[in-house]
């Protein structure tokens, strides 16, 4: 641990730019998923511990897509259609019965998911460790010692356009305003004359289609596996409670945050620590907000 | 000068840009009954909180027994004696009435036997018979959810009297009951004063009750205190009829 | 005094507890571990359905109480120590006599139910300011983190696990011996459990359940409350660990930390027979484990699959759970009065006092 602390910080601190640019890049993939969830929760109150699986699966699309050698964009666009569709048969047969239940209905019946999703992945792909090889070009700088392989730029800038397409479609479009009025008051809503049921199997499509996209990325950047799952959930649960609902630049901002503290624990402690880094975080961030409530006089709920 | 249980001093509390309460001052005398009174929004249920424990304060100081608690926790007051019912009545919906009563005994001095204390002996025949000095007796084995709102009203304040706390603060009691009970609970709340020696601070917009009830009675209005006094004494105020009929 | 009804019910799971494995030796194990199911059910029930303080995370006990008694077990008399022993990969098989097994064995449950116990008192000094969703989520998270951080540890096998010592007996002593233990700790707990609930304490951790801010402001001492049941709950999951770490012989992270089976099982079994109530874990826990135990051999490859379509299907559409819906359809018989002369009459606030 010492070593590799020296090797950071005193015998070649440029690795830390890689660290930092590795960081980014699975931030931004991070933050986009942590968004799905910050709308399902924040419109229809759910909590989705399938998350993470939806990630997975969307890899795991990209991946069956690349064998037939699908240019990315398309499997882009497919993955988003399928996973749309996914997500709204998913709310049409379960969240519908489930979103006026006590919200640890919803935690454990999207558990039941995520470990359905798990099985069905791990019976159709295996359980080994892939990834989609999109064969495009590395940069090399500093003399090798930062590399940057493109399509992890590429990703970085999909996951941007994705971002932006969904701050225009909730700002702009009828969809989008629908959900935001419904997330604010559902009976007000209902009242004037908004489908809300329709608006949350739209809003549960929407974040299951994120979730597909970001899994997509995930597949070329890095590697996707049926059980990795959970580790996303728990990341995106991390950064929705610590940024707090709708509130999209701490969204991205804690997913960089996550992605760099990920990275950092890889090389400092050694890969052992690569699952349980991700659930430190996120019981440090609990442990953070409830001091802070406690000097309010007030407990996290 | 009789003693005084709480004094609430200079206590200022604002919510974003809205000033809920600005300099408060104001006491409660041991085994009176006080009452604040105010239109709505004047900052009264804001000023309970505060002196419950139930958010930070911006500056000012309260004391209990002479004891500083505006950094206590809403828990750690109610064990020192003083409790509070809520405006919309909170009980334990899903247990019946002698339960809700039974678990309601004071926690002040709780050891480790009280904890595993059977339910059966000397705390429910307590507990059943201030059921029946509210007049629920007979409702004793209901699911207390399933009472109608005046009647878990009643529920919650036996509760509070079954923990025989050294004041009890009660937010608006005569709220949704029906005018016709109002005279009974006006009996109970003097008897519990003065049979059970329970200091009373109520919050009231009934104003014959609160004139009938109270000793000292204080009037807020927009966050600051307006007027303090006996009774007949607020009821000549020209400020605090202004007030009321809206001239402020 | 124990009502009629339960007295039959007692009777007819002491015939199966003790005859069970009398008649049907070659399912001594599957009733073992039905117990088992059942004391993770109940003692669960004492903090996600009594106190509504639903964990993910009692798993985490169960898997520190089997690595625990695996460490005592095998210091006590290999005189290598621990570090030693795992290391070799399970090539060294030192042979205990019957006192120093069963002894090591004991010692090792306490161990287990102590540092469980004293897990739970550090644990719900942070975890208890959390409430609903933060709760559960923040509990799982402590069972993957403890899962992922002992297999780093290389003293107790890291990645590779531990070989558990070898029982001094032949295979059907064994089973019967793990079957006793493992009944034995379910009655111990149900009888616990079953006793506090008829004190102040159960009345104090369902207050919490209906309102905890009211029960704060009526100054009951919440959090004193909610430790003694995570603790109780703590204690049983580490004793039963240990137990059934014996039971598998060998242990590594799955054996130890099954979250996505026996950590989700036993919420699903509560739900399913009903939360917060003495029966319901019980009845969920029989139920869920004698479907699972019929259907699993038909359905080859699929049993994972069907199990999670299981939770789901139990979890969307049955969460009011068997004894709820008994308790909604017969109360009477629960107990629970019902006011008459409300029936069907609209009654407004305030004007029956």
């Amino acid at each position: 641990m010492l070593e590799n602390l020296q090797l950071l910080f005193v015998w070649a601190p440029i690795i830390n730019i890689q660290i930092i640019l590795e960081g980014i890049f699975v931030g931004a993939v991070f933050a986009l998923s942590a968004y799905g969830l910050a709308l399902v929760w924040g419109v229809m109150n759910i909590k989705n511990l399938a998350q993470g699986d939806f990630v997975i699966a969307g890899g795991y699309m990209a991946l069956a897509l690349h064998y037939y050698d699908v240019p990315l964009l398309i499997i882009m666009l497919i993955v988003i259609l399928v996973m749309f569709i996914y997500g709204w048969l998913i709310y049409v047969t379960m969240i519908r019965r489930i979103i006026d239940q006590d919200m640890f209905v919803s935690l454990l019946a999207t558990f039941g998911l995520s470990l359905l999703m798990q099985q069905v992945m791990n019976l159709i792909f295996g359980p080994e460790v892939q990834t989609v090889d999109m064969e495009m070009p590395v940069y090399d700088f500093f003399d090798n010692m930062v590399t940057v392989p493109s399509s992890k730029i590429l990703s970085l800038i999909l996951a941007g356009l994705l971002a932006v397409a969904v701050v225009l479609f909730m700002k702009k479009s009828r969809t989008g305003q629908a959900i935001r009025a419904t997330s604010q008051d559902p009976r007000a809503a209902k009242v004037l004359g908004i489908d809300t049921d329709r608006v949350y199997a739209f809003t549960f499509a929407l974040n299951s289609a994120l979730c597909g996209a970001a899994g997509v990325l995930v597949s070329i950047i890095w590697v996707i596996q049926p059980f990795y799952g959970i580790t996303y959930s728990v990341r995106t649960f991390a950064i929705v409670t610590a940024a707090g609902l709708g509130n999209l630049p701490a969204v991205i901002g804690a997913g960089f945050g996550i992605g760099l503290f990920e990275k950092y624990t890889g090389i400092i402690f050694g890969t052992a620590y690569e699952v349980a880094a991700p659930v430190l975080i996120l019981l440090i961030v609990l442990v953070w907000r409830q001091m802070l409530l406690k000097k309010n006089r007030q407990v996290v709920q | 000068m009789s003693e005084q249980l709480i004094s609430v001093n200079d206590v200022s509390k604002s919510y974003g840009g809205v000033h809920a309460n600005v300099d408060i001052t104001m006491s409660v005398a041991k085994g009176s009954i006080t009452g604040i009174i105010g239109p709505n929004g004047c900052g009264k249920t804001t000023l309970f909180n505060s002196i419950v424990g139930y958010h930070p304060i911006d500056k000012g100081s309260i004391k209990f027994e002479n004891a500083e608690i505006s950094k206590l926790r809403v828990g750690d007051i109610a064990r020192l004696g003083m409790l509070r019912t809520f405006q919309q009545t909170r009980i334990y919906g899903k247990m019946n009435c002698v339960d809700n009563m039974q678990i309601s005994v004071s926690h002040r001095s709780s050891s480790k036997t009280s904890i595993f204390a059977s339910r059966k002996g000397e705390i429910k025949d307590r507990a059943e018979s201030l059921l029946e000095f509210v007049g629920l007796y007979s409702k004793r084995n209901l699911i207390s959810g399933d009472l109608s709102f005046g009647q878990q009203k009643l529920l919650e304040f036996a509760m509070a009297l079954m923990n025989e706390p050294k004041v009890l603060l009660l937010d608006e009691p005569t709220a949704g009951i029906n005018p016709t009970l109002i005279n009974g609970l006006i009996d109970r709340l003097r008897r519990a004063n003065e049979e059970l020696g329970i200091t009373l601070c109520v919050i009231e917009h009934n104003m014959r009750v609160i004139m009938n009830l109270a000793s000292k009675i204080y009037c807020l209005s927009n966050g600051k205190m307006l007027a303090s006094g006996t009774p007949s004494d607020l009821q000549n105020d020209q400020r605090v009829i202004d007030a009321y009929l809206g001239g402020s | 005094m124990i009502a009629r009804n339960d007295a039959y019910i007692y009777g007819a799971l002491g015939i199966l507890g003790i005859l069970g494995p009398i008649f049907f030796p070659n399912y001594t194990l599957s009733i073992a571990y039905l117990w088992m199911m059942v004391l993770m059910a109940s003692t669960w029930d004492t903090l996600g359905g009594q106190t509504g303080y639903n964990s993910l995370g009692n798993i985490t006990f169960f898997g520190v109480g089997m690595y625990i008694s695996a460490i005592v077990q095998v210091s006590f008399f290999y005189e290598g120590g621990v570090g030693e022993y795992t290391s070799a990969m399970g090539s060294i098989k030192p042979v205990f006599t019957e006192s120093q097994y069963f002894i090591g064995l004991g010692l090792g449950i306490l161990a287990a139910g102590v540092v469980s116990v004293l897990m739970a008192l550090v644990f719900s000094s942070f975890m208890f300011g959390l409430r609903g969703p933060y709760f559960a989520i923040g509990s799982l998270g402590l069972a993957i983190a403890t899962a992922e951080i002992t297999i780093t540890i290389n003293y107790v096998g890291g990645a590779s696990g531990i070989s558990m010592p070898l029982f001094p007996g032949d295979i059907e002593f064994r089973s019967t011996f793990f079957y006793i233990l493992c009944f034995v700790f379910a009655v111990a707990a149900h009888f616990l459990l079953r006793w506090l609930y008829s004190t102040q304490f159960g009345l104090a951790i369902n207050a919490i359940r209906d309102d905890e801010d009211k029960a704060e402001a009526m100054g009951i001492p919440t959090l004193k409350y909610k430790r003694i049941g995570w603790t109780i709950a703590a204690f049983f999951m580490g004793c039963i660990g240990a137990v059934a770490g014996n039971m598998a012989g060998f242990i590594d992270k799955e054996v130890a930390y099954p979250i996505p089976t026996f950590g989700i099982f036993m919420v699903a079994m509560v739900l399913l027979g009903g939360k917060g109530t003495l029966w319901g874990p019980v009845l969920g826990a029989i139920l869920f484990h004698v479907i699972k135990e019929t259907t699993w051999t038909y359905l080859l490859n699929l049993q994972w699959v069907a199990l999670g379509l299981i939770l789901i299907v139990n979890i969307v559409y049955f969460q009011q759970g068997i004894m709820g819906w008994l308790q909604s359809k017969y109360p009477e018989s629960f107990g629970i009065a019902i006011d008459a002369s409300r029936e069907g009459a609209n009654v407004k606030s305030g004007e029956t006092i």
